[in-house]
């Protein structure tokens, strides 16, 4: 496995000079930052399943967040970046994170797509006394059985992806479901936390087919979901499985007769598939490139780099780094706890959410947007896919605090 | 409506039927790995990377060169095909008279770095291929309305796995193959070039996977993790109908899309285990596969 070092920003001798001096001219709050340099470990998954969404294009978010921080900001320590593949093995990930805070004093690992991996850090993250910001796992459980004192979550779970899309399409008149389900934990939640939100909005389930993960031919189970005479066809996969699900669904003729909600879908599936095949589906991102100017202006920065335009992992990872950096330098400090109690004191104001707040159960609670891809006619340029169809604000988009069940809250 | 076990009569044939279209594709790929280890005694585990090598090509014609799906149906195969004869005068030959193990290695390496390199060039998404326009459409059974181009793959591909079992068994060249496989030393004193023999059988069976992999284009999303989604079923395959046995490949290939159909009706969350079940029990009472003969 191969760790990618990118020392982002060497200070040149006469700026350490005067920051030394001004360091001193403050009194000695200076020390207060280990080896006054911040590291920071992306570990993502570099070439696998989810690679596309997260993968590369993450190491290029958390590059601009660093690179925009320091050139903004022009703080007194330094910032290095380090990046690493766990090829979406929670063994392999907690390692490398053990390594890195043993050895490379790195004060936080981001990214972590795949839940499994994101669990896996988190321990090991508690047990050092480092932080750990989770963009691209999606499970609830991050903040709810498994959470901690050093995590957050930031930029989507499955409760909210699910439930928006849920609710959205029940409302618009999609009141019978039949679901699509990859069978194994991440599938099965999605489908119960779908469910309970189908019902609570006068919509009824009328079955499910569990089916293997991964499938590659889905044309059975999509045609007892024909059969069933659902309105609606909620897909709780992911990946290349939902892909070949929207795929075959098209050639059976499927679709539009009967409406495809994605649970969980990222603008590069939409990008892989066309909009010929997606065309009416309804989805729950945090972020979608093209909403205002400001998000427009960081993703056209993005897409020169990377040739794509950013998911809502990638774009989240940057939201996190900046919001982390800007802890840092505000206490001068990179004391675990201390950083922990900045992030939640001040709200995430960015291009990728307005008003987030961390809730003490580490999750990132901000604005989620219901989309319906566009029609092939009515995309007038690449990547535009879209239509922001309602802004779910974020005390309904994510599950309420209420319901926790994160031992951190007490009821 | 008629029902067993709580499964409505009437989705049983049009599950059947998509089973079919399965074991078109694993009869076709599993033929090429038989002929593959039937003549070379090479386990051929870069067959996936071939398939989804032959999409990949069909995807490329298309978008690069502006070659149709019936160009690439042709085209696609050669271009792969080609790519075997490389790997075959370069690596494998020197591989023919060591152990089986070596030639798994060797192929094992193969697929991960034609994947590695795929997925580096077009990440793991994949691209989308359309439905050739005249094979668009579907045509009404009565119990299922079935998409013109399912009809397609099953034809070309039993057309393909027929024309290939008369190759190899009625026909002279066939005849010559079958020598060259028996006893290669006695065959070369004869004067028949054995070692093109097994390059052209290598080719052959290269460019089968990767027709498997142009027609699987606008059914399955066109990925560089295609091929190793695949291949463990279809080894499972060759296993169960005999390595090295072109009739047991076909027919094996055909039935155990069926089977797999079936559980996909009765119970899902076992259609993706129900193969290598069977595979253990065929292993139990004729070890040498359904259609193989012991040694």
């Amino acid at each position: 496995m191969k760790t990618n070092k990118t020392p982002l920003f060497q200070i040149r001798p006469l700026a350490a000079m005067a920051a030394l001096a001004l360091g001193l001219a403050c009194g000695a709050a200076q020390a207060e930052i280990s080896d006054n340099v911040v590291r920071i470990g992306v570990l993502t998954d570099m070439s696998g399943a989810y690679s596309d969404l997260a993968g590369p294009g993450a190491v290029v978010a958390a590059n601009m967040a660093v690179e925009d921080f320091v050139a903004k900001q022009k703080p007194a320590f330094k910032v290095e970046l380090v990046s690493a593949d766990h090829q979406n093995k929670g063994d392999i990930a907690s390692n490398k994170a053990r390594e890195w805070f043993d050895r490379e004093h790195v004060d936080v690992v981001t990214e972590l797509v795949t839940s499994s991996t994101a669990l896996a850090v988190m321990k090991v993250a508690k047990e050092k006394n480092r932080i750990a910001l989770i963009t691209g796992a999606g499970s609830s459980r991050i903040t709810n059985e498994d959470c901690n004192d050093v995590s957050v979550h930031w930029a989507y779970d499955t409760y909210a992806t699910g439930n928006g899309t849920g609710k959205a399409v029940v409302k618009q008149g999609g009141k019978t479901w039949y679901f699509l389900t990859a069978d194994y934990a991440f599938g099965q939640s999605l489908e119960k936390d779908t469910t309970a939100v189908i019902e609570a909005n006068g919509g009824k389930v009328l079955g499910s087919v569990r089916h293997p993960f991964p499938s590659t031919d889905l044309s059975s189970y999509l045609l007892k979901a024909q059969a069933s005479g659902a309105q609606v066809i909620g897909l709780a996969n992911a990946g290349a499985d939902t892909i070949n699900a929207v795929k075959q669904a098209s050639e059976f003729g499927i679709t539009p007769k009967q409406t495809l909600a994605g649970l969980l879908m990222f603008i590069t599936d939409i990008n892989s598939l066309g909009l010929k095949a997606t065309q009416g589906m309804y989805l729950t991102e945090a972020f979608y490139w093209d909403m205002n100017p400001e998000t427009r202006a960081w993703s056209k920065r993005f897409f020169e780099r990377q040739k794509k335009m950013p998911t809502m992992v990638q774009a989240g990872l940057y939201s996190a780094i900046t919001h982390y950096l800007e802890a840092v330098k505000a206490i001068n400090s990179d004391d675990t706890q201390k950083v922990m109690a900045q992030m939640k004191k001040v709200p995430v104001n960015d291009f990728f959410a307005k008003n987030g707040k961390i809730r003490d159960d580490g999750l990132m609670v901000h604005d989620m947007y219901l989309m319906q891809v566009k029609k092939p006619a009515d995309s007038h340029y690449p990547w535009d896919y879209y239509n922001v169809r309602a802004t779910i604000p974020g005390a309904e988009a994510f599950e309420p605090l209420s319901q926790s069940r994160c031992p951190l809250i007490k009821k | 409506m008629t029902e067993i076990f709580g499964v409505p009569l009437l989705a049983l044939p049009s599950q059947l039927v998509l089973g079919l279209v399965n074991g078109s594709f694993y009869a076709l790929l599993s033929l090429g790995l038989a002929i593959i280890f039937g003549m070379l005694n090479i386990i051929n585990f870069a067959h996936g990377a071939f398939y989804m090598m032959g999409a990949f090509a069909s995807w490329m014609l298309l978008t690069y060169f502006g070659v149709g799906y019936f160009g690439a149906l042709l085209l696609a195969p050669l271009l792969v095909g080609t790519v075997g004869i490389v790997i075959e005068r370069l690596l494998l030959q020197r591989l023919y008279r060591l152990d089986h193990l070596y030639g798994l290695l060797l192929t094992f390496g193969l697929a991960l770095i034609i994947e590695g390199l795929f997925r580096d060039q077009f990440g793991v998404s994949g691209e989308t291929y359309e439905v050739p326009e005249i094979l668009t459409g579907a045509i009404d059974l009565g119990f299922m309305a079935l998409p013109k181009y399912r009809v397609w793959v099953i034809g070309v591909s039993t057309l393909v796995c027929l024309a290939t079992w008369l190759t190899i068994e009625k026909t002279r060249l066939g005849s010559y193959l079958r020598a060259a496989t028996e006893n290669p030393q006695l065959t070369q004193a004869f004067g028949v070039n054995v070692p093109l023999m097994i390059m052209v059988t290598y080719a052959f069976g290269v460019g089968l996977a990767a027709l498997a992999g142009v027609m699987a284009a606008p059914i399955f999303q066109v990925s560089p993790l295609m091929g190793s989604n695949l291949i463990i079923v279809v080894f499972a395959v060759v296993v169960i109908g005999g390595m090295g046995s072109i009739l047991g490949a076909i027919v094996t290939g055909l039935m155990l899309g069926l089977i797999e159909g079936l559980a996909k009706v009765f119970y899902p969350e076992g259609s993706a285990t129900v193969v290598f079940v069977i595979m253990a029990i065929v292993l139990i009472l004729r070890p040498a596969g359904l259609f193989g003969r012991e040694k």
